[in-house]
């Protein structure tokens, strides 16, 4: 009877186990769902062929704030400054175009990416050992300084006029750029594609778990052995890299770029577009960048006060409803400050 | 191992420890030796400095002076990832979950740390089946495996405090430090507690800080009393269940708390 009982037990511990590790072994497919944002996408390209400008934007700052909730969402790092990254980005590709004469886009954004990553990572060094508002305050005077230096070297980077007429060569040698942007718009859209597969293929990977654990608990992570700073400046040079492609694009598909990258509102644009789509579920960056794009838009027709107001008002009801969402994540950051 | 010969390195010592917070002296001189496999408690009544202690041993404080030796190497001036790395787990008083997390996940996160499989960011967390097992078989020990899938936040807390103990436990440690594993839990649950500790490798040295002194007496063959930062006394459970001092400081006062 014993033995009868114990092998029933060990076999629902089985039965159990298996069904555990699946679930974890599932958790990263890939859903139908997840088509979704990219069937809607090329159908944008279809019924909307003269708002393609308007469209590269949007994808461009979808990967912005798609940058911007691996450090937020994930490891649960609130900044002010990831604008810089952004801006150091199109600056990367710019500069390589005019000062290098190095005009293949896909190899500019490779070049703005490492460049972008690298900053990050060294900035990360020193900004990730701060948390709370020290970190917000640091964040936000990077940035400042960053834009202010890229004044002082005016001669290099065209100060607050930027550098403009920046030519790109043709996509691959054969795809030219039409004024309409239906080229740039699937650029951008193919960009996306492939850094939203190396995001998410990171957020489910040990080092995204671990990421979230730092997030969860970061208290708990140093008990259990984690190079909390390390595993967070990877993160934040990840970040920064994929910030930096965006910033890219934006330059390229703008053939202009102005020291207007480093302002305070991007970096409070991004995280507005973030928090209004939800941090740390992937899709947060394309629900509300799509949605800050679309209203800016339409508003603003109206009239920009009521673009302004209307955005707060949103901005207002999504953190007050949703508790247990973004703003309960945000909350909880700092519940985690040494 | 020739143990004949080479002279029994002990699992963990402690030498003039000291600790203060401004004025507050949190621990003054404190020297404790634990041999390898020891099971020691460390009692006394509350603001005694235990878990401050606990903060020094495993790095979550600096000691104002003193030194911290695991296994015959020095480590005061190593971070706490670096302790734990050496062999070095804890668990906390109030729980320290990851509590969006799944069970498995949070035990998950332990063993990743453990065996730097969490460095790596190109491959699937769902693909790492030694982890996975591995981490299975302590949620099995625990009995636990059939919460695995649940986030912890949505466990009662008893089995929260199981979740605790999982966590340390994987990490495989050399040296545990149990914070006080079994408060809160109810009487109902916390046998399963008391079995996990009961059952572990006496390779394992533990550290517990206990209020319950039935536990204490059960679990540890010796026992330190702090009372105000300082080593009251040392000695078997039989020694400190007679001495008058430490019934007039502590157990004394446990009994009013207890039934007042």
């Amino acid at each position: 009877m014993d033995a009868n009982k114990s092998s029933s037990i060990s076999s629902t511990n089985a039965v159990a186990r298996a069904r555990a590790a699946d679930l974890l072994a599932r958790r990263d497919r890939y859903r139908i769902v997840e088509a979704l944002p990219w069937i809607a996408a090329i159908a944008a390209y279809f019924a909307f062929p003269n708002q393609m400008v308007l469209g590269s934007q949007t994808l461009i700052l979808i990967l912005f704030a798609l940058s911007l909730d691996l450090i937020l969402g994930y490891a649960g790092i609130v900044t002010l400054g990831h604008a810089a990254y952004f801006g150091v980005g199109a600056y990367a590709a710019a500069l390589l175009i005019t000062d290098v004469g190095w005009s293949e886009p896909i190899s500019g954004l490779v070049c703005a990416a490492v460049v972008s990553a690298i900053a990050g990572f060294l900035s990360g060094l020193i900004l990730l050992r701060y948390r709370g508002l020290t970190l917000l305050v640091l964040t936000l005077s990077t940035t400042i300084m960053l834009q202010q230096l890229g004044n002082l070297f005016r001669d290099f980077t065209g100060g607050y006029d930027g550098i403009p007429n920046l030519n790109i060569a043709p996509l691959f040698g054969y795809f030219d750029y039409d004024l309409y942007g239906h080229t740039y718009y699937l650029y951008c859209l193919a960009v996306l594609l492939v850094s939203f597969c190396v995001m998410r293929r990171i957020v489910y990977s040990p080092f995204g778990q671990a990421l979230v654990g730092i997030r969860e608990n970061v208290a708990r992570m140093h008990a259990i052995g984690s190079p909390v700073h390390w595993r967070l400046v990877v993160a934040y040079a990840i970040s920064a890299g994929l910030a930096g492609i965006a910033g890219a694009l934006f330059a390229q598909t703008n053939t202009l770029v102005t020291l207007g990258v480093f302002d305070f509102d991007q970096s409070a644009a991004v995280l507005m577009m973030l928090i209004l789509g939800g941090a740390g579920w992937l899709y947060g960056a394309f629900v509300g960048a799509a949605l800050y794009m679309v209203l800016q838009n339409e508003l603003a027709k109206i009239s920009p006060p009521f673009w302004q107001f209307g955005i707060g008002l949103l901005l207002v009801a999504v953190v007050l409803l949703t508790r247990r969402g973004a703003f309960a994540r945000l909350a909880k950051i700092d519940q985690h400050l040494p | 191992m020739n143990t004949t010969t080479a002279p029994l390195v002990p699992a963990l010592e402690v030498k003039d420890l000291q600790k203060s917070f401004g004025a507050i002296c949190a621990a003054d001189n404190i020297n404790i030796t634990l041999p390898s496999g020891a099971r020691h408690a460390l009692i006394g009544p509350n603001g005694a400095g235990k878990t401050t202690l606990i903060n020094l041993i495993t790095g979550a404080l600096r000691p104002s002076g003193g030194k911290v030796i695991l296994g015959g190497e020095e480590i005061t001036s190593l971070s706490q990832a670096g302790r734990t790395r050496r062999g070095m787990a804890r668990t906390f008083q109030v729980n320290q979950l990851f509590r969006g997390l799944t069970v498995l996940e949070n035990v998950y996160l332990s063993i990743g740390e453990r065996t730097s499989a969490c460095n790596g960011l190109w491959r699937s967390a769902g693909r790492e089946a030694a982890v996975i097992d591995e981490a299975l078989d302590h949620l099995q020990s625990l009995e636990l495996v059939a919460d695995a899938c649940k986030p912890v936040r949505e466990l009662p807390y008893g089995r929260q405090r199981l979740v605790e103990i999982a966590i340390a436990l994987a990490q495989r440690p050399r040296l545990l430090l149990l914070d006080e594993p079994a408060a809160g839990v109810p009487s109902s649950e916390s046998h399963l507690i008391l079995d996990a500790i009961a059952k572990l490798d006496s390779n394992i040295t533990v550290l517990i800080i206990e209020h319950d002194m039935d536990v204490v007496f059960r679990l540890a063959d010796r026992i330190t009393v702090l009372v105000a930062g300082r080593v009251l006394t040392e000695g078997t459970p039989q020694e400190i269940s007679a001495d008058d001092r430490v019934r007039s400081v502590y157990l004394g006062e446990r009994r009013e708390v207890g039934r007042g």
